[in-house]
């Protein structure tokens, strides 16, 4: 087979995989479990930098946010580079709410000369619920088209109809949100990212198993991947915190007591046993294809949370 | 109509620094049922300006502000008091404040701020339904534009933000995408909101927009 030029790129930009990737680890069955960076504020990385250390032989890959919550921070793909470069496996968060089609295409092409290989397609939260609650929303795109763009690029061309010289090729992941309310019309979303070529879905996070698996009843008609979205709970504050405000997310009473139950101090280490608990449920029963670890500011519990799952990545 | 809303007295004042003199135009379309430009508000204005210690030469609450051609005849009928004013204070929107400046060569002021395109909902209430963009596609989401009635003016169905059918950004809002949803179920034609609508070419207009309607040969080309 002839040697692409891309292949000479990838060598002089000395593009190592070092993992697996998102899609090796889908395709060979296992379960996926994934874990996130969200970058700070500011130019001192070098707290992220001990949670990426932490992190990248525990999981088998770590979202990087986008200016989460419309939050102005580090940017994701320059941190996406640095865990590759550290010998993790990123998977990158896209949202179009920052960048309109010009800007998310030429990101693509920089990604994918430094060997990023998965990318999160999200439309991205709105403007006024971040801290520059002045700045032009862009949303020249959303999820659905973003999916397209890319397959689009994987076919050679951009937005523009234009060829490329090369054409790009990434595993393609989307989210979605198993209790949004209503219901029906996320699902016909779903269904959309499915057809515009999302290969595997990370939910918005979940803590009621049976409504998850009436959820994944359904989903399991499609052919991909799926795994659940969890988000650690460090106290029953947060828990209701997040019921009254975060949409599609529901965290059921009695999880909420047990949270409420802890010794002063220790709600924390419930939400892990809460957390291990859930992954080790979802694992044995199946109930989807792997889990995406969300702990929002304390990376450094993960470890924890994995081996009173009873997970070594190294072992499944 | 365009909704209109007065900057604070203090703005106004501020713009108008150093201008002594000063001539009001108000609108008698717009302006005047969002209660910024009618002859009502231009009166309360030359009473307030002559209170601060300006002198208002004299007013005309324009038939429609943004008719340009309509503005300079108004404007040649009041060619004195224009001429004697040191600027020119307008009442109404952004398109009837430069209607003025096309009409004159004097220094020109928005008094007011201009906020959107609303429908009326009832006296006094306007919402914003229709964001103008050129290539109207209420065809397939029920007649609920998802441009102008969705925050984020996505074109592919909810974002995850739905709450209870409200939107993410105000719990006052009803989410565009829960209404489509609704409306297409009851017109049975849910397959319209799966197709997949691709990105939407924000340039069918060359901003900014120009308009000229084609006249038929023969036909009446108008003033
Ligand atoms: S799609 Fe919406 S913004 Fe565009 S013309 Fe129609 S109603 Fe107006
Ligand atoms: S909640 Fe609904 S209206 Fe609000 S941004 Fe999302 S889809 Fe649009």
């Amino acid at each position: 087979m002839q040697v692409s030029n891309m292949d000479k790129v990838f060598e002089e930009l000395k593009v190592k995989h070092a993992k697996p990737s998102i899609k090796e680890i889908l395709d060979s069955g296992k379960f996926l479990v994934t874990g996130e960076i969200g970058p700070p504020k500011g130019p001192d990385i070098t707290e992220m930098i001990e949670h990426i250390d932490l992190l990248k032989d525990k999981v088998h890959a770590m979202n990087i946010t986008d200016n989460q919550s419309s939050v102005m921070r580090y940017p994701s793909l320059a941190t996406a580079i640095l865990i590759k470069e550290r010998g993790g496996e990123p998977n990158l968060q896209i949202t179009c709410r920052d960048r309109n089609r010009l800007a998310i295409e030429a990101d693509l092409l920089f990604a994918y000369t430094r060997g990023i290989r998965s990318v999160l397609c999200l439309t991205g939260d709105s403007i006024p619920v971040g801290d520059h609650k002045d700045a032009k929303p862009v949303f020249d795109l959303e999820s659905v088209q973003l999916l397209n763009l890319i397959r689009s690029l994987e076919d050679g061309k951009d937005l523009g109809g234009n060829e490329l010289n090369e054409p790009v090729k990434f595993f393609k992941g989307a989210i979605v949100t198993p209790e949004a309310n209503p219901l029906e019309p996320q699902l016909i979303k779903f269904e959309k990212k499915v057809e515009a070529g999302a290969e595997w879905f990370q939910t918005q996070a979940i803590y009621d198993m049976d409504h998850f698996a009436k959820f994944m009843k359904i989903a399991r008609q499609y052919p991909v991947k799926i795994q659940a979205g969890l988000v650690l709970l460090v106290s029953a504050g947060m828990a209701k915190y997040m019921n009254k405000n975060v949409p599609g997310v529901f965290v059921p009473d009695k999880l909420i007591d047990e949270l409420a139950s802890a010794e002063k101090g220790k709600s924390i280490d419930v939400g892990i046993k809460i957390m291990a608990r859930q992954i080790k449920q979802i694992r044995e029963e199946g109930l989807a294809d792997g889990v995406h670890i969300m702990a929002i500011g304390k990376e450094d519990v993960v470890p924890r949370i994995l081996e009173e799952a009873e997970i070594d990545i190294n072992e499944l | 109509m365009i909704v209109t809303k007065q900057k604070a007295f203090e703005a106004i004042l501020k713009e108008l620094d150093g201008m002594e003199k000063v001539f009001l135009v108000g609108c008698g379309d717009c302006a005047t049922l969002c209660e910024t430009g009618g002859e009502e508000q231009v009166k309360e204005m030359a009473e307030r300006l002559t209170s601060e210690g300006k002198t208002v030469t004299g007013s005309v609450v324009l038939e429609v502000g943004c008719h340009e051609l309509d503005a300079k005849k108004e404007f040649r009928a009041h060619k004195e008091e224009i001429d004697s004013a040191d600027a020119l204070l307008v009442m109404s929107c952004g398109a009837g404040c430069q209607s003025a400046r096309a009409g004159v060569e004097k220094p020109v002021f928005p008094a007011n701020d201009t906020l959107f395109l609303g429908n009326v909902l009832r006296y006094g209430q306007f919402e914003e339904k229709c964001r103008l963009c050129g290539d109207c596609l209420l065809d397939i989401t029920g007649a609920i534009c998802p441009v102008t009635r969705c925050h984020k003016g996505i074109l592919n169905g909810p974002c995850g933000g739905t709450n209870e059918g409200k939107c993410e950004v105000d719990p006052e809002k009803d989410c565009a995408w829960t209404l489509i949803y609704q409306q297409l179920e009851r017109e049975g034609k849910l397959e319209k909101m799966k197709a997949y609508q691709p990105p939407k070419n924000w340039n069918t207009v060359l901003k900014p927009g120009r308009h000229v309607i084609e006249r038929k040969r023969g036909g009446d080309a108008g003033e």
